[in-house]
């Protein structure tokens, strides 16, 4: 049977109740006639051979590169970086896309008789990965083979002595990377794109900078003029990531770009009705859904939140691609499109969205008020192309519990970013302006990025930034179901249930909205025309 | 005419301890306090006069007092049976002398400086504390022609401000209101000017960090005197001012106060250790337990044994922690301030305090002694406190008042003052005013 495209449903009276992430849970809700709900396309068919297609990558590389194995030989200082614990979304089932990847690459480095390989996780300002988390994403024979030597490291943003600073583009931006991957004959990057604002040149001028860098894009300027992040072209965070990677290109450091594509089969088995149409739900899903709701209605949150980060993905492979950076990633965002893309005619007064309980900055920990700004603002609100969804000045509902709940060990500053930030202004560019520079240079945050597993001291401002955009747009944001203290704190407005909620909308977009629901995930993009 | 009496009464002082159990204020019904028909007390000798209150304020050392857990230390300078309200306003009977040598007349309005020191005692020659002008520090306080009793409120022979009967007061403590504050202004200046001498005993420095934990009168207060002697160039400026506050309306006042954070007293030590840039440790999760740096300053507006132990935690090394709320017997560990030579220092009422003269003073001054610095003038500690009064409008922290008859509930309120919403609560006496 072919691949049944991404669809938009207009309700009607024979529609069912449409399904809504709710966090570590999930509900029903029964939307107004008219409203519009969007699908995701069915995942697309999964690579026969992914090792087959890896190898063929490599050995075909686009635009203007050699094959790997031309660009190995002995005595050679190679490093291959790899996307951290943010991707993908949830983490997928055994073997991983970079374990697959990264044997591919070190067998080729082995029959070149390359002995100075180095593998170093990017992570930018993000926490460091634990030891079962960089074993699941490598394997254990690929983790055992380095990390006991010391070949294993994780970016560290805050070491001055693995940091080199390369120069300052036309537009001043400071490019200062990682060194042993700027000092090295080659540069191999291993990207898993899950959406289409993955990779490219983002890949080495974020993921191996310091905040020295970053800081020239992730600002709540830049992020205001992305439009969105999904669409390269109208964004500007992407346009300073090319300048930089263009300038790392010039200033010799060579890069062999490695980019892999996902279906959406995004849910095992036993929760696949979340990611079908609920008029096709068949008996198991709705005992599925029954059941599941019921059970995790009764543990508590803590518990239903382990429940949920047990979940392995099933997304597999659609495309692998290696080679030049800017030529990869062209295919490569043509096949995330191809895969997530959905066509939407016209704008909508309300967009509502359910939240699930992850995004990428709580893998295995909890999902704190600012991440939940974050994943419905700063990434669901631009998962479009060409206009948002939501009319300037429209509504955006959310469906989330919104707890004020922080992991103290993964999150420290995003407790004092809502303690100490928030309750003064949630204004971006004010934050910037007034905080940004203390939290970034907060000894205490520092150490515990360095020594533990602690987001960097500025993460929170990112997440804030990456609002920036929706929130200017927006004319009200409303939360349903979320502790109203918090909702308030961040400067939304909470609901108690979904009619509440297109009450409190009414305000702003009259008694007749049209409204939008984006049923992910799995993840799709509108292409809104 | 009518009056509050607290008198000595063991059955009555463990019912108001049990019932205090329940909540703070609880223990006004059961205990020692009695509403009673009272004459004014007689003039002591000279230098006295009668004052008839207008508002009286109720303080955590009064609700310490009704609720039967007020610290034994002061059996000794305490006289029975008294009238609480050491928070006065009132309106003079007679002619009179302030405390600046001024004549007063009848009718003149004024706040009471409540310390009973050697002048208000006739003692001849004072103690050498009040001789320095530092009132709240009398070694006298049991002695001289009146009975014993620390302050106003607590003497046997002064009465108090709870009461329609009036009571008497020394010259030394009489301060006319300036024209312009209101009486509910006016009845905060007494818990200002505690704040003030706080604010100026406490050794702050210019770009500290001071923490301010507690934001009940005496926290927000406090905010309010760093915020204007630092304004006014009278004491070094903080680089920040962050305070602890429980309740939300405390957190929006602390702010319009002029605090640099005010955020829940729990959230305090994370917020010290960013403003300070000290590491912290305590917690493999990262939770902030014990600083390694921590604030140069601690005034600790509650006097718990929490509070003292989290004012422990959040200074430096070598650094201050006052004592500013009243506290009882408490246990506290002492480690951190012993490892960490931390000084721990009271901070008690008022008296005299050596700050820059204002500008037209300092150029008089510095015209003197030739010196580049300020001069240093003394100053009643109540003067400061006036001009607190006056720039942040204290008299917005009274919340609500009550007429004596309704003693009960305006304690009750009092003892859950945070609770409900408010900040200090006080007693109507003006004539007319019954509800």
């Amino acid at each position: 049977m072919s691949r049944r495209p991404g669809f938009v449903l207009e309700v009607d009276k024979s529609t069912p109740p449409t399904l809504f992430w709710d966090g570590e849970g999930f509900t029903l809700e029964t939307l107004p006639e008219g409203s519009r709900v969007i699908y995701a396309p069915e995942p697309m068919k999964a690579l026969d051979d992914p090792y087959g297609a890896i190898r063929h990558a490599l050995l075909n590389p686009l635009g203007d590169r050699d094959p790997l194995p031309a660009l190995l030989f002995a005595g050679m200082k190679l490093t291959i970086c790899f996307d951290d614990i943010s991707l993908p979304l949830p983490p997928m089932e055994s073997p991983d896309i970079r374990q697959m990847v990264i044997e591919t690459v070190l067998d080729m480095a082995a029959d070149a008789g390359v002995d100075d390989v180095m593998l170093v996780a990017a992570l930018a300002l993000h926490r460091r990965m634990t030891e079962d988390e960089l074993r699941h994403a490598l394997g254990n024979r690929v983790y055992d083979a380095f990390a006991p030597h010391g070949l294993l490291t994780q970016h560290d943003a805050e070491d001055p002595e693995n940091l080199l600073f390369l120069g300052q583009t036309d537009e001043g931006e400071d490019i200062e990377i990682n060194k042993r991957a700027a000092t090295s004959d080659l540069l191999v990057y291993v990207n898993i794109n899950l959406v289409a604002m993955d990779g490219g040149h983002k890949s080495v001028a974020t993921g191996l900078a310091s905040y020295r860098s970053l800081r020239h894009h992730h600002n709540p300027h830049t992020m205001t003029h992305s439009k969105s992040f999904m669409d390269a072209p109208k964004s500007e965070l992407h346009s300073s990531n090319w300048r930089m990677g263009r300038f790392i290109a010039d200033a010799g450091v060579k890069i062999f770009q490695i980019e892999t594509t996902l279906n959406t089969d995004t849910f095992p088995p036993s929760f696949s009705f979340l990611q079908k149409r609920e008029w096709e739900w068949n008996l198991r899903d709705r005992a599925s859904y029954a059941a599941s709701s019921a059970a995790l209605g009764k543990v508590p949150p803590r518990m239903a939140r382990q429940i949920f980060h047990s979940i392995k993905s099933p997304h597999a492979m659609t495309s692998v691609q290696a080679g030049e950076v800017e030529a990869v990633h062209a295919v490569t965002t043509e096949n995330v499109w191809a895969q997530q893309g959905v066509d939407v005619t016209g704008q909508t007064d309300i967009m509502t969205l359910g939240l699930p309980y992850i995004c990428p900055y709580n893998v295995n920990s909890i999902m704190n008020p600012i991440l939940v700004a974050c994943l419905g603002l700063g990434y669901f609100f631009n998962l479009y192309r060409g206009k948002p969804l939501v009319r300037e000045g429209g509504v955006l509902i959310l469906r989330h519990p919104t707890r004020p709940e922080f992991h103290p060990g993964h999150h420290p500053s995003y407790i004092d970013f809502y303690e100490q930030v928030l309750t003064q202004t949630v204004d971006p560019v004010r934050i910037h302006k007034e905080f940004e520079e203390s939290f970034a240079t907060d000894p205490w945050y520092i150490h515990l990025y360095r020594t533990g597993h602690a987001y960097h001291g500025v993460h929170p401002f990112y997440m804030w930034y990456w609002c920036a955009h929706a929130l200017e747009h927006l004319g009200r944001v409303i939360i349903v179901g979320g502790d109203p203290v918090a909702v308030r704190r961040l400067g939304f407005s909470p609901a108690s249930s979904m009619n509440d909620a297109l009450e409190i909308a009414s305000d702003v977009v009259g008694p007749s909205p049209t409204l939008t629901h984006l049923h992910a995930p799995p993840i799709m993009m509108a292409d809104v025309h | 005419m009518s009056t509050l009496l607290f008198e000595r009464s063991l059955p009555r002082f463990a019912a108001a301890r049990i019932a205090s159990s329940f909540g703070s204020g609880r223990g006004a019904g059961v205990g020692p306090l009695r509403l009673i028909d009272y004459d004014a007390p007689s003039l002591p000798g000279d230098g006295w006069v009668h004052i008839d209150p207008l508002l009286s304020g109720i303080c955590g050392s009064d609700l310490a007092t009704l609720d039967g857990r007020s610290s034994r230390y002061f059996e000794e300078i305490v006289s029975f049976p008294f009238v609480p309200g050491h928070e006065v306003v009132g309106l003079m009977s007679d002619d009179g002398v302030g405390a600046d040598g001024q004549a007063l007349s009848a009718g003149t309005r004024v706040v009471l400086q409540p310390v009973l020191g050697c002048a208000a005692r006739g003692i001849v020659p004072p103690c050498a504390a009040c001789a320095a002008g530092h009132v709240g520090n009398c070694g006298h306080l049991a002695f001289g022609h009146i009975r014993p009793g620390l302050q106003t409120g607590f003497c046997a022979d002064t009465g108090g401000g709870w009461s329609t009967s009036g009571l008497v007061a020394h010259s030394s403590q009489l301060f006319a209101v300036p024209e312009g504050l209101s009486d509910a202004d006016a009845v905060t200046v007494e818990p200002v000017a505690c704040a003030v001498h706080a604010v100026l005993g406490a050794g702050i420095r210019d770009g500290d960090v001071v923490a301010v934990l507690g934001a009940g009168t005496l926290g927000l207060t406090v905010t309010a005197a760093l915020t204007h002697l630092a304004a006014t160039g009278r004491r070094p400026s903080p680089r920040a001012v962050l305070v602890g506050a429980k309740y939300s309306h405390q957190q929006r006042l602390a702010r319009e106060f002029g605090a640099t954070e005010a955020l829940p007293p729990h959230q305090l030590p994370r917020a010290v250790r960013r403003n300070s840039h000290s590491l912290s440790f305590g917690g493999a999760s990262g939770e902030t337990v014990t600083l390694s740096g921590g604030a140069d300053v601690v005034l600790d507006c509650v006097g718990s044994a929490q509070s003292i132990s989290q004012s422990l935690a959040m200074v430096r090394p070598r650094g201050t922690v006052a004592l500013v709320g009243m506290p009882g017997k408490v246990t506290v560990d002492l480690a951190p301030l012993w490892h960490r030579e931390v000084r721990l220092a009271g901070a008690y009422a008022y008296g005299t305090e050596s700050v820059p003269a204002t500008e037209a003073g300092a150029k008089k001054g510095a015209a003197k002694s030739k010196a580049a610095q300020p001069a240093e003038v003394a100053t009643p500690t109540f003067d400061l406190a006036f001009e607190v009064v006056a720039a942040h409008g204290t008299g917005s922290l009274v919340s609500a008042t009550y007429p004596l008859a309704r003693f009960e509930e305006a304690v009750a309120h009092a003892g859950a003052a945070g609770r409900r919403g408010s900040v200090k609560i006080a007693f109507d006496i003006r004539k007319g005013h019954t509800r």
